[in-house]
């Protein structure tokens, strides 16, 4: 089985998917030619054409725009938004018309299609290369979301988007573009949309996290356990729809959670899903759910490696909430 | 100082305001792009567009719909353009062509229900008035926020031409629109891929209070096609043979491959915005009596008589019988139940409902068990 990085296996998924679905098209700034500027879509143009994967002007109001009549007319769009920071000139788009399309018409039109997008901060990249703006998206309904923290994920997740009726948010942790690697099959991949997985065992504490900040949570598992701290970790894969099972059931094991995202703490995803486990485990907890997160200021330049939830913050975090 | 560049008429004089119809209600034939009884046929519909706006005005100041916004005024410009196009081409709305939706097959009935939001609704209740969508005609659904549409319809022209398809997509905007982004977006796109779409703008004079000089310091909407790469035209809007003769001519060029349009309509906006504004308050009555005697269903009146196909009541007996349609479409749309279901109001948002959704309807069902009140107005 070969060894492939996040950057790869997307390639992968992409090359697979377009060649089993011929509606399947790519759109974006720099996709075509070049290939992206972190090379996602490498390759592509030349095996499927300028009119599959397509370089568009500089306007991701556009990008997403065009790709919402693309999808109303039946192809299977996966435009790229070259850095999450910048996909907000396409708010209005995703959030007023590709979210509302199947409601607003009664079910008339749908535009199902996969918005793609490099998110999240350690890049040493200051606001506008850093942030981790999924929030806005869970509280749009009509939009999935889905954020994969390795290749394996990465492929089977994106694979299922494309395939997947609604329309998808797929964030790609950048920090780990090449720094994760793992085994990933050469054949189709699936990964369901909607099931989180739990990473490690454990019953003390259960700690939840996606994408780039899972591994930093997976660090702190480890470091707990050398404190005899049995952590169970739970990647989410998908904020929504989110697998509330595998959050209640691993919860109502451990009694302990801590929820981990770069995005601010104020509003941020961790407070719904500490919601959740307050309204669903009340009588198994033994300690406050927390939270460890970015802060709420806009995403840092030179202290980013306080601003960001790394392992020691979440092991002091583990640590409290086992002396609660 | 008078500026040597920018000179006053220059634009005007470079898209010069193309009719068809003449004062006197001739018109040239070799310019004539419709048969006779089809211009017929659009008198007819124009007529319908009329009674009805003006009648749904009325039923919302009788509380019986909540909100419309209507296009009296602007019928040659909308009947024109959607009779040029063929049945296969898509058409993405503004929110004004509602006869646009009726002439591609909308049902009145349905179209009534809409703007009831009621049990018969085809948007299940999801939407305000007057912005319905009816996909067997491929009109799509029409939204709020200005110009979405516009890269949207550019997009689907893209998507027709990738898979091969002989289609050319049509979007309606006002000139307010041509200030927001998704106009210069659409139109930019749209001339760098040469998409087979054609933007037409139905310059009616005002965004809400805001006139066209407001809105931008361009003589005219057509020019800005030139800085697209794109070609532009401007037509007299209220003239029903100019708009379809330039709309037919957009649509040849387009499946050509020769790329989009930018055809600028112009024509008056003669009633307020919509029935929630009052225009006394920005603007004098001279302005729209003088669009008033420019009547766009007067013009093809004067050119029907010229050719000798409307004796002098005829367009008493349309107005009656359109009168008659409207009349039937409401009461059998008040025969619907006045809300849609309750879980309708989860129907559609995904493909399947997620957890959360099915847990907050039982919630509802629940709360409206135990106090009806829930489902009263307050
Ligand atoms: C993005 C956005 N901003 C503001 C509004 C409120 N609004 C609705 S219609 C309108 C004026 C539009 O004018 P124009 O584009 O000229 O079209 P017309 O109504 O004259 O046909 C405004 C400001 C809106 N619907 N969307």
């Amino acid at each position: 089985m070969p060894t492939l990085n996040i950057i790869q296996a997307v390639n992968d998924a992409l090359r697979q998917e377009m060649r089993r679905d011929p509606t399947v098209v790519i759109l974006g700034e720099d996709v075509g030619k070049f290939g992206g500027v972190f090379r996602a879509s490498q390759g592509l143009q030349e095996e499927f054409g300028k009119d599959r994967v397509i370089d568009t002007p500089l306007a991701e109001s556009g990008v997403i725009g065009t790709a919402v009549g693309m999808a109303l007319y039946g192809l299977r769009p996966v435009p790229e938004i070259q850095f999450a920071d910048f996909i907000f000139p396409a708010m209005d788009q995703i959030v007023s018309e590709v979210a509302k399309f199947r409601y607003r018409s009664g079910g008339q039109y749908t535009c199902p299609m996969v918005i793609r997008t490099p998110y999240g901060g350690g890049i040493r990249g200051g606001h506008y290369h850093s942030q981790s703006p999924e929030a806005h998206f869970i509280h749009t309904a009509g939009l999935k979301v889905v954020v994969p923290s390795n290749p394996h994920d990465a492929k089977g997740l994106l694979t299922s988007a494309i395939r997947d009726p609604d329309p998808v948010l797929f964030f790609e942790p950048k920090r780990m573009y090449r720094a994760a690697r793992g085994e990933v099959p050469d054949g189709e991949v699936v990964v369901p949309i909607g099931k989180a997985r739990v990473t490690r065992e454990g019953r003390h504490v259960t700690l939840i996290a996606w994408g780039a900040m899972w591994h930093e949570a997976d660090q702190a598992a480890r470091e707990a356990a050398d404190l005899g701290i049995e952590c169970e970790v739970l990647d989410l894969r998908t904020l929504q729809p989110l697998d509330i099972d595998a959050i209640v059931e691993s919860v109502q094991k451990t009694g302990r959670a801590v929820v981990v995202h770069e995005a601010p703490r104020t509003c941020g995803f961790g407070a719904e899903i500490s919601a959740l486990i307050q309204e669903r485990c009340f009588l198994h907890l033994e300690a406050p759910v927390a939270r460890v997160t970015g802060f709420d200021t806009p995403f840092p330049y030179t202290l980013e490696s306080e601003y960001l939830p790394r392992a020691p913050r979440i092991l002091k975090a583990v640590r409290e909430v086992m002396a609660f | 100082m008078t500026d040597p560049v920018n000179v006053p008429g220059r634009w005007e004089r470079e898209f010069p305001l193309q009719t068809v119809i003449e004062e006197d209600g001739s018109a040239d034939p070799a310019r004539v792009t419709l048969t006779d009884a089809k211009a017929l046929d659009l008198f007819r519909w124009m007529i319908l567009s009329r009674e009805m706006d003006e009648r749904m005005v009325q039923l919302q100041r009788q509380g019986r719909i909540a909100f419309y916004i209507g296009a009296i005024g602007e019928e040659a410009t909308v009947l024109g353009t959607v009779a040029g196009m063929e049945e296969r081409d898509w058409l993405f709305p503004s929110y004004r062509e509602h006869a646009g939706a009726l002439y591609r097959g909308m049902p009145f009935v349905t179209f009534v229900c809409d703007l009831l939001g009621n049990a018969g609704d085809r948007m299940l209740g999801h939407q305000m008035p007057c912005h319905e969508a009816w996909a067997p005609g491929r009109f799509v659904s029409i939204s709020a926020p200005i110009a979405t549409q516009v890269p949207q319809a550019v997009g689907a022209a893209w998507a027709a031409r990738i898979r091969g398809d002989d289609m050319v997509s049509l979007t309606w905007f006002g000139e307010g629109a041509t200030s927001a982004n998704d106009f210069h977006t659409g139109a930019n796109f749209a001339g760098v891929h040469k998409v087979p779409v054609i933007m037409v703008c139905r310059n009616n004079g005002w965004a809400i209070s805001v006139p066209r000089e407001l809105q931008t310091a361009s003589e005219t909407i057509a020019q800005k096609a030139v800085a697209y790469g794109i070609h532009g035209e401007r037509v007299d809007g209220n003239d029903l043979l100019a708009v379809h003769a330039a709309t037919q001519r957009a649509r040849v060029r387009a499946a050509s491959g020769l790329g989009p349009t930018l055809l600028e309509c112009v024509t008056y906006r003669v009633e307020g915005h919509s029935t929630s504004d009052d225009p006394r308050a920005y603007r004098g009555a001279e302005e729209v009596d003088a669009w008033r005697d420019r009547d766009p269903i007067l013009r093809l009146g004067r050119y029907l008589t010229w050719r000798k196909l409307l004796p002098p009541d005829e367009v008493e007996a349309l107005r009656a019988e359109a009168r008659e349609r409207i009349r039937r479409a409401v009461e059998d749309a008040e025969t619907f139940a006045p809300k849609p279901s309750i879980q309708t109001l989860f129907q559609g948002v995904y493909a399947e409902p997620l957890w959360q959704q099915r847990e907050q309807l039982d919630e509802l069902r629940a709360a409206v068990a135990e106090d009806p009140r829930t489902s009263h107005p307050r």
